[in-house]
């Protein structure tokens, strides 16, 4: 075995042009970059890297088949788990999965695998992505709700062995938080667009502007003849602090910014119709990759200054290491052990600025977090002109219209099985950001992975006993 | 894509399009609304049902050309498509027997409040109506309006067409007398609402009014719509659009919607600069 060479870097936008541009940041390997990368795995026989993927990705088998230049071999060893690689390399928090676990990692850097996934998956789509086999039709109908990262993939998995999908989606482009959310310079949107088209080739029926609980409920569509549906609506609830001045004019939920800046395009405002404020003087709060992303976005539309704005410290900060040091690079200012208290206004009803109190950290919380405990006299104001609330979100409760019987939790969400995504109501599967609150693209993707495949049994044997008495205790929540 | 079946022009600015939507059309109910969007280009713009035909399938959208987006709806034709039509969103009218019933429509509001006044009638209520406009051109459907209600007034804020009044002042002569109605909706621009409201509530009578904020999906995922009814921040798209009159925050409410005025005055002279580069091109 080689000497063990430093990680590869990935090729960047300068951070001087990037930050006022829409384009992705970050430019992929070369082939050479590529391979050196690969190079550095050890090719472990206990291959602990794969324990800390949510999907178990075959992750050594896809690096060999790269380096030996295998590279429609190294797509099939990937995509044997994982059905979005090109967004999973983008987006993933490999530095607490994957590449957390890699051996190098003791001495050395990991190895890059995310690039490296990132890499493999983007030459796949160069080459025009293959269509699998199908299998043959089983007659069976399912409806998939929701076309984020799970129910996408829950509706390929499904198609690919036989059975037909529709796929109801309440906004008018497919893609949940991937097209919302995550905005073009860190996932760009031609790359989501290939794997909906993807899963349209399987078949898949996909059916925009469908707001399943307004238009049909589910109980409707079990009379229109659906065998079996999956829940995969996400959460899409954004949450707010309730303190004094939140409806001020130039206060945004993270959704909205982020909805009116990516879905809706209004960075291209006016040649695109949806207007969106410019804020000069901007503050996030918040810091994770929802409230790096509000930040970026906001530099990138023309703020002059932008602040993060987060009660705890780096540490405990839920961003992906690389959209914070992204973030940083690109100028954005931290205020960490710092929480909002209200937020001020013009007799207009304009922000002016923001009141901040410190923090200092306190005893772990329920969520093993340290506590941010608030010091008193500490409190002082910031100028902005801006505000974004990036505080996390819940499950949409609008799909429940009908569906009393399926139980959830106190936060709103569905409880399901972690193993197969049965819920408690007969015939109802459920995964992603709905069950667990908001997480993760491959856990959701995952999730959509299991649950298509116990549908799958359900819908080849659907007489064997599948929902036990009502009381069974659920494996999650 | 969503055809439009039918075009009306009401008034020279508020034009009636029937469009081809027949989920939506299958489960629209009185007070609820559709979201829009013309092109891919397009921005998502809610609109009140003003009726909808469960047979052939059509919603009836009544929208006054105001910014860009109405104004180049304005120029829509039957045939044309909607690249979005999404609905029916918000909560529909709580419709029940109340005995006596007032429904106010103002200006493009008439449009809203007309199948709110037949549901209502339907119901058993004795419904008194009143709708005004500034001027005769922009009043619509009186025919419509007294064909579902016990009483109507008409009124005109310049005198040009029937009684030279705002809504308020008939509204007032109504609860002054003695066929006083046990709730009332009133539906009209955010400014004739409010002063529906405080003309109200001295005597007492719930007053439901249906807030036209901005919003972006409709569906509650944005908060864009938010507005404090009774002191607690409220999302106008799930939780309305209909709320108690008396409770709203109008100042918060009126605020909020001059958030993009700027941005609109762009867009509209842009559009209109185009729309006209496009007309001469086209004659020479
Ligand atoms: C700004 C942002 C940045 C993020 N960055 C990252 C990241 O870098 N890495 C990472 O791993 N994760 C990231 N996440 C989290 C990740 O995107 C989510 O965990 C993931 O998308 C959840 O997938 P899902 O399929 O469960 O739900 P969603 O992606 O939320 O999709 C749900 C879909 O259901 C639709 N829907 C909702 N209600 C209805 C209804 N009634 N009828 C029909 N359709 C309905 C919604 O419109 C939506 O399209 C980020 C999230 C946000 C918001
Ligand atoms: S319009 Fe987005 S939440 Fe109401």
């Amino acid at each position: 075995m080689a000497k063990i060479g430093p990680r590869n870097e990935m090729p960047r936008q300068d951070p001087q042009v990037r930050g006022r541009n829409f384009n992705e940041v970050a430019l992929g390997y070369s082939a050479e970059q590529a391979l050196a990368e690969a190079q550095r795995c050890l090719q472990c026989k206990d291959p602990t890297c794969r324990e800390g993927c949510p999907v178990n990705v075959r992750i050594p088998e896809f690096i060999l088949a790269l380096r030996e230049g295998d590279m429609w071999r190294s797509v099939e060893m990937l995509k044997d788990k994982n059905n979005l690689p090109a967004i999973c390399g983008r987006v993933c928090p490999q530095e607490t999965q994957c590449e957390e676990k890699c051996v190098l990692g003791k001495k050395f850097e990991p190895v890059a695998i995310g690039r490296l996934e990132r890499y493999v998956s983007d030459w796949e789509i160069g080459q025009g992505v293959r269509k699998p086999a199908l299998a043959p039709s089983t007659g069976k109908r399912v409806a998939v709700i929701g076309a984020g990262p799970a129910g996408l993939t829950c509706a390929g998995d499904l198609a690919k062995l036989g059975h037909q999908v529709t796929l109801f989606e309440a906004l008018h482009a497919p893609g949940g938080v991937l097209i919302y959310g995550i905005p073009e310079f860190r996932l760009p949107k031609s790359i989501v667009g290939t794997e909906v088209q993807y899963v349209q080739s399987l078949g898949v029926e996909l059916r925009l502007n469908n707001v399943v609980g307004k238009l049909a409920t589910v109980d409707e569509l079990f009379a229109m003849g659906y065998d079996a549906i999956f829940l995969g609506t996400g959460a899409g609830l954004p949450m707010f602090m309730n303190i004094p001045g939140e409806n001020l004019n130039g206060v945004y939920s993270a959704n909205e910014f982020l909805t009116r800046t990516n879905l809706m395009k209004a960075y291209k405002f006016p040649e695109y119709d949806t207007p969106i404020m410019i804020g000069k003087q901007v503050a996030v709060i918040g810091a994770g990759n929802v409230a790096m992303d509000s930040a970026r976005c906001a530099l990138r539309l023309g703020a002059d200054r932008v602040q993060v704005v987060y009660r705890r410290t780096k540490a405990e900060a839920p961003a992906r290491a690389e959209e914070l040091a992204n973030a940083e690079e690109e100028g954005i200012e931290f205020h960490y052990l710092t929480n909002p208290i209200s937020i001020l206004g013009t007799e207009k009803g304009w922000v002016k600025g923001i009141r901040l109190q410190k923090q200092q950290l306190g005893e772990p919380d329920a969520s093993g977090r340290p506590r941010p405990v608030p010091i008193p006299g500490s409190e002082y104001e910031e100028e902005v002109d801006m505000v974004v609330m990036a505080l996390g979100t819940r499950p949409n409760p609008m799909v429940f219209t009908d569906t009393p019987s399926l139980e959830r939790s106190r936060h709103g969400t569905v409880v399901a099985n972690e193993e197969n995504g049965r819920t408690k109501r007969a015939r109802i599967w459920s995964g992603g950001d709905i069950v667990t609150g908001a997480a993760t693209v491959i856990s959701a993707m995952g999730a959509g992975k299991r649950a298509a495949a116990d549908m799958d049994a359900f819908l080849k044997n659907p007489d064997q006993e599948w929902w036990v008495e009502p009381s069974a205790k659920p494996a999650h929540e | 894509m969503y055809r439009i079946t039918a075009r009306e022009d009401l008034a020279p600015v508020t034009k009636l399009f029937k469009v081809h939507a027949p989920e939506v059309a299958r489960k629209a109910k009185a007070g609820q609304f559709v979201i829009v969007r013309i092109n891919e280009e397009g921005e998502r713009v809610p609109l009140t049902v003003a009726d909808y035909d469960r047979e052939s399938g059509e919603i009836t959208i009544v929208f006054q050309e105001v910014g860009k987006t109405t104004k180049q709806m304005g120029t829509m034709k039957v045939g044309d498509e909607f690249a979005s039509f999404v609905g029916p969103l918000g909560q529909p009218t709580e419709i029940e027997n109340y005995g006596t019933v007032m429904v106010v429509g103002g200006g493009v509001g008439i449009a809203p409040i007309y199948p709110i006044a037949r549901s209502l009638r339907e119901a058993g209520n004795k419904v008194i109506a009143i709708i005004g406009a500034r001027n005769q051109g922009l009043l619509f459907w009186e025919d419509k309006m007294r064909s579902v209600s016990d009483e109507l007034i008409v009124c005109t804020d310049d005198g040009s067409y029937a009684r030279k009044a705002l809504v308020t002042e008939p509204m007032k002569e109504i609860l002054s007398s003695d066929h006083k109605p046990n709730i009332i909706w009133a539906i009209g621009p955010a400014i004739m609402m409010k002063f529906a409201a405080l003309a109200t509530q001295p005597f007492g009578v719930k007053t439901i009014v249906s807030l036209n904020s901005i919003m972006v999906d409709g569906t509650g995922m944005c908060g864009a719509c938010r507005v404090e009814v009774g002191g607690k921040t409220k999302f106008v798209c799930v939780d309305g659009p209909e709320f108690d009159g008396h409770q709203v925050d109008w100042g918060l409410l009126l605020d909020r919607q001059r958030i993009y005025v700027d941005q609109e005055k762009r867009a509209t002279e842009r559009f209109e600069q185009h729309a006209h580069g496009e007309c001469c091109g086209e004659g020479k």
